[in-house]
């Protein structure tokens, strides 16, 4: 099923503050899409409307076309997983599973031979089997996920909405769960949009990664072009760690304010500029100025840890192993010729290179 | 959980039981010892007195319909102000609690006021031959206003913790309002909800402040159970008064007697 939602804006109660503000966003039939972006940005608030629940909003939201408001839930066709499960206590896990087939008016309603079966084939496909007559408190957190996944299941929707679904999970279970709910996405065919706070996870998992902030969305794009190509600085920030050198542009290549920032070129019209860049893709360079650097302990991915003294300014960056000799030198300069640039806010085109963005899609694949 | 002085617990736990004894048995105890002094013949003769039956049969109607309307009320009235937020919420929740806090005697000199010949609605009704104060639709105002919070106030917190997740859940899997209600909230809350109906029959059972204005105490048509007792006890009947009183106690424990019995009950089947 595919969604469209044209300039949505909600605000919050009693005050003019806005939860969403003309949000527009288009999702195709089978897609997976992470809605990510710090706490308060409107990720949850945006799941909500398209479930159609909470109160009234400007723009609209259409599902396969259609207006959802005033049509009954059960032709809907969505399926919501709550961050907290918001699991029946009282009610067994089967009919957990269930309730939505259980609500449906009587000529609509399967009988219990198939609610049986569905139940039975719902337990199957979340790998618990055994476990249809135990209550919700009985379960670990991540077979109580699973079970709210199948009782949103149970009624066969086509558009899937999960509100941080692995938020309370350890790390271990975490991963397995989101690969086996990529593999259910890719088998019944649904159309996923996923809620999390956490990038990481959303790029594990997602096709296109939606980014808001403070109500609105400020990058769309397709997993691996938002580190290549971030719209804003703080994209660029949200999606992992980054370095920020201020400078500007000048001759067609880009001039550090720092002391020891090695320039690069820039094909970009003249003027400030901000380059960011993430701690592994800088490097050092033996003779380019007067740095010191110091190796730090810890490190990540294989690279190691590195405090570099650029004049008044300290930075740390990640440096491989078999480049750690070279710090005893001295007189290093730092080169930063695969940053991002920016000029208020905005990125600037020419930049980066495109070689460089196939590259750095090497690097983070190994 | 024994903690390191053993001997300090048990003096605590024996001082508790004898509070206990002196306090909520013995009382009990006394009212039975009084009213089979006579012997039992007695005791049963004086409850089958005309003005006897007819008042356990007012107790028992007024308690049933009161603690019918108040859970009916009591549900929808905790359920409104845990799970929305809207303007006025706070006066509301204060005005479930008013009647806790007023006396029973004022709550009934009220219903006089609107009701009785003299008061504001008294002509109209007269007019229309209705008999509100002094007849048994007064009684149960009475008791319809004490018993009302009973049921709301102990629905509430236990509301307030359930949160809207597992209701939002239920209405986005197709259910409606009613069945959301019936299956999914209140199941969840079954034991606050007896509880709460089961203070609410022990309340409606032995109220008698409230009651005592509007009623009139014309015995055989208007005197409940509690003000039958009065009377009986003001003409010196001692043994009929007791033997009520027994009636009225025993009423009271099998209550509690049955709210254990279905705890243990509903514990082991959902265990």
């Amino acid at each position: 099923m595919s969604v469209q939602i044209q300039s949505l804006t909600r605000h919050a109660p009693k005050a003019s503050r806005r939860l969403l503000d003309d949000v527009s966003l288009t999702v195709e039939d089978g897609a997976f899409v992470a809605l990510v972006g710090p706490s308060g940005a409107g990720k949850t608030t945006l799941l909500r409307t398209i479930a159609g629940l909470d109160g009234p909003y400007e723009g609209s939201v259409l599902v396969d076309g259609q207006a959802l408001a005033g049509r009954p839930m059960r032709e809907r066709r969505i399926g919501f997983v709550f961050q907290n499960y918001a699991l029946f206590r009282h009610m067994t896990v089967a009919r957990n599973i269930s309730f939505g087939l259980d609500v449906l008016p009587r000529r609509a309603r399967p009988d219990r031979a198939a609610i049986a079966a569905r139940v039975a084939e719902l337990l199957e496909l979340i790998q618990l089997p055994a476990l249809g007559g135990a209550y919700p408190d009985q379960l670990s957190g991540g077979q109580r996920q699973r079970v709210a996944l199948a009782r949103a299941l149970a009624t066969k929707p086509g558009l899937l909405l999960l509100d941080e679904p692995f938020g309370a999970l350890d790390p271990i279970v975490r991963r397995q769960i989101r690969r086996w709910l990529r593999g259910l996405h890719d088998q019944l065919g649904l159309t996923t949009i996923l809620v999390t706070h956490d990038h990481e996870e959303a790029l594990e998992v997602a096709d296109r990664l939606v980014v808001m902030q403070d109500g609105r969305i400020v990058q769309d794009a397709a997993a691996e072009m938002l580190d290549v190509a971030p719209a804003t600085p703080f994209v660029m920030e949200f999606l992992g760690e980054a370095l920020e050198f201020a400078g500007r542009i000048a001759h067609g290549r880009f001039e550090p304010d720092d002391q020891d920032v090695l320039s690069f070129p820039a094909g970009a019209g003249e003027g400030p500029a901000t380059a960011f860049l993430r701690p592994h893709e800088t490097r050092l360079v033996a003779g380019g100025g007067a740095a010191r650097a110091t190796p730090l302990a810890g490190g990540r991915g294989g690279l190691r840890r590195v405090e570099v003294a650029l004049g008044a300014r300290v930075v740390e960056i990640l440096v491989p192993p078999e480049r750690l000799d070279l710090i005893g030198a001295g007189g290093l300069g730092l080169e930063i010729g695969r940053a991002r640039l920016f000029r208020d806010g905005v990125p600037l085109t020419g930049a980066p290179p495109a070689a460089n963005g196939r590259e750095r899609a090497r690097v983070a694949a190994g | 959980m024994a903690g390191p002085s053993g001997r300090g617990n048990a003096v605590l736990v024996a001082a508790t039981y004898l509070t206990v004894l002196a306090v909520l048995v013995l009382p009990v105890l006394l009212v039975m010892a009084e009213a089979l002094r006579a012997g039992l013949p007695a005791a049963w003769r004086s409850l089958l007195d005309p003005d006897a039956l007819s008042a356990i049969r007012l107790t028992l109607v007024v308690t049933l319909v009161a603690v019918a309307v108040n859970t009916a009320g009591g549900v929808m009235a905790a359920w409104l102000v845990t799970k929305y937020r809207f303007r006025g919420r706070g006066v509301l929740v204060a005005l479930i609690e008013l009647p806790i806090s007023v006396s029973p005697v004022i709550a009934g000199l009220v219903w006089l006021l609107l009701f009785g010949r003299q008061g504001w609605w008294g002509g109209w009704l007269e007019r229309h031959d209705i008999q509100i104060a002094f007849a048994t639709p007064g009684i149960l105002l009475a008791t319809l206003f004490v018993t009302f919070p009973y049921v709301a106030r102990t629905l509430m917190p236990l509301m307030e913790q359930q949160g809207r997740e597992a209701e939002e859940a239920a209405f986005l899997l197709g259910a409606g309002f009613w069945r959301t209600l019936w299956s999914v909230t209140l199941p969840d809350a079954r034991w606050a909800l007896l509880s709460g109906i089961l203070l609410t029959t022990a309340r409606a059972i032995g109220e008698f402040g409230a009651v005592s204005v509007v009623s009139g105490h014309i015995p055989g048509l208007t005197e409940t159970m509690p003000l039958h007792i009065e009377t009986l006890y003001n003409g010196y009947q001692t043994v009929a008064a007791f033997a009520m009183a027994a009636l009225l106690a025993l009423i009271a424990m099998a209550t509690v007697l049955l709210r254990s019995f279905l705890e243990h009950d509903f514990r082991k089947a959902s265990s």
